[in-house]
């Protein structure tokens, strides 16, 4: 049975659910128990119309559980009779729920939980094991989240920006459990892009692609990081690489640039490389300049002056640096990499081990305390 | 999304306010203190955010390799460690700022007259996975 196949059916079964009145929380306990049973039951007995099946079983599964509700609370107003299934625009509830899971009512960590859970359809297990917290903390994390969204109206507009950064979270924060998260960030991001025509959606997709390609080039078999100028170029993923050049392409064509497009311009440049010197740098410094102005944020300014360092030499990514706030993550590794490529080893080498110190990840860490130690060696010799 | 060790220490750390030896409390100050980091544990469970919590015995040995076929050499304690960790606490938060409250909360457990101990916690942030998107 394709888990992810069912998984995807989720959304438009929920959003059934909550058009015919139910409780958001309800109705999303509903299909949960309801995927519970497919996995059970699928294997032996597929169904014709798994959709219609998963809707079945949920209203069911729902029904159960209010009357068991209603005798508690000696409350019995409560629909009995299935409802005939009506008109389902699918599209619309994907979209609202995707709204719904992302609001900015929510902290940032509840949003993507509850957005795996509601919009992709994975257990609270299965997500406690991709953020390797406790079972029963992410259920409380899921359940506080669904209190929290619960008494939203579902037809409200809601701002798609919210939804690209709880995307963009699962696919850039994802640890490494039996849930790819990167690949599910990519599954729900196509899905809100079929949903919705929106540049910066199209733009955070092809980033996802450009960098999912890279992948398999990015460690080493010993789990090290392999910094994009040392990768094996024949082991990315060309395919995906195409798809989101040819994305991020139609998005650029209409001329509403954002930020997610910027990122994607600039993931596409180095995709099209053949080798690492034939990067076109120069056309990178032009994006990032784009991306200072659409976001303002410091971190591509630190981004920026490595891109200068390669267009213009070391000593101009230097002078850019020199613009740059020293207090942010990863300045000193950037000065690190600058410094050396001017020709200056020993002040490579200490800003190198400063950069480990401060580094974020354990990869990380180990790379940079790497550079060091190579270029100690060197100096020794 | 980020995970934070809260590291208490018997010993190592500056002198905390309310500094009086848990062996000079009533057995109720001491019971209130339990509940405490009781309570306070189960509410990070409730707001999601809870990842582990233990205590650890004060008296533990040094470990060594001691070379091909040779069983490990151990020794101590030694009286001179001046560092000595009583427990941790691991919190799962969206910020640091997140990750300070909460350390100021679990430092606020009462000690003897049934006043905060003001005890001073160490917060070490965890090293996490590398992002997948770099440049």
């Amino acid at each position: 049975m394709d888990e992810t196949l069912l998984r995807s059916l989720t959304p438009s079964v929920l959003g059934i659910l909550v058009r015919r009145g139910i409780d958001f929380a309800a109705a999303e306990d509903a299909v949960q128990d309801a995927l519970v049973e497919a996995v059970r039951v699928w294997p032996a007995d597929p169904p014709r119309d798994p959709k219609g099946w998963l809707t079945t079983v949920a209203w069911r599964r729902f029904l159960d559980a209010a009357r068991a509700d209603a005798a508690r609370r000696r409350r019995e107003d409560l629909v009995d009779e299935e409802p005939a299934p009506g008109p389902a625009p699918t599209v619309d509830d994907t979209l609202q729920l995707y709204f719904l899971c992302a609001h900015p009512s929510l902290t940032p960590s509840s949003a993507v939980a509850l957005t795996l859970r509601a919009v992709g359809g994975l257990t609270t297990r299965q997500i406690a094991h991709a953020y390797l917290v406790p079972e029963a903390t992410m259920a409380q994390r899921i359940s506080r989240a669904k209190r929290t969204v619960s008494g939203l109206r579902l037809d409200r507009p809601g701002d798609v920006a919210t939804v690209l950064r709880v995307l963009y979270l699962v696919f850039n924060e994802g640890y490494s459990g039996d849930v790819d998260l990167a690949a599910e960030a990519i599954r729900l991001t196509r899905q809100l892009a079929a949903a919705i025509d929106h540049p910066e959606v199209a733009g955070l997709l092809a980033l996802m692609l450009l960098h999912h390609a890279r992948r398999a080039a990015r460690t080493a078999p010993d789990g090290s990081l392999v910094p994009l100028a040392e990768q094996d170029r024949s082991r990315w993923d060309t395919r995906s690489i195409a798809e989101g050049v040819e994305i991020l392409q139609a998005a650029l064509a209409r001329d509403q640039l954002g930020e997610f497009q910027a990122q994607a311009a600039i993931a596409a440049l180095h995709a099209d490389a053949p080798t690492a010197a034939e990067t076109d740098w120069v056309q990178i410094v032009e994006w990032y300049d784009e991306l200072a102005r659409l976001t303002g944020n410091p971190v591509v300014r630190l981004n920026r002056a490595v891109a200068v360092g390669e267009a213009d030499g070391p000593r101009a990514g230097l002078t850019a640096l020199a613009a740059v706030d020293d207090a942010l993550p990863r300045y000193s590794a950037v000065a690190a990499y600058l410094h050396e490529r001017d020709g200056d080893p020993a002040t490579a080498a200490r800003l190198y081990v400063e950069a480990a110190q401060q580094a974020p990840n354990l990869a990380e860490r180990d790379h940079l305390t790497r550079q060091a130690a190579r270029l100690n060696a060197l100096r020794r010799r | 999304m980020a995970k934070y060790l809260l590291l208490k220490h018997y010993r190592g750390g500056p002198a905390t306010v309310n500094d009086v030896p848990m062996d000079q409390w009533t057995p109720a100050e001491i019971s209130a203190h339990m509940q405490y980091m009781r309570d306070f544990a189960a509410r990070l469970e409730g707001t999601g955010e809870f990842v582990d919590g233990q205590a650890l015995a004060p008296e533990g040995a040094w470990v060594r390799y001691d070379g091909e076929g040779r069983p490990p050499v151990t020794d101590g304690p030694f009286a001179e460690t001046k560092d000595l960790i009583a427990g941790w606490m691991v919190i799962d938060v969206d910020s640091y700022d997140r990750a300070v409250e909460l350390a100021g909360e679990l430092s606020a457990a009462p000690g003897a007259g049934g006043k905060p101990i003001h005890e001073w916690l160490e917060l070490r942030p965890f090293l996490s996975e590398p992002p997948t998107i770099t440049e």
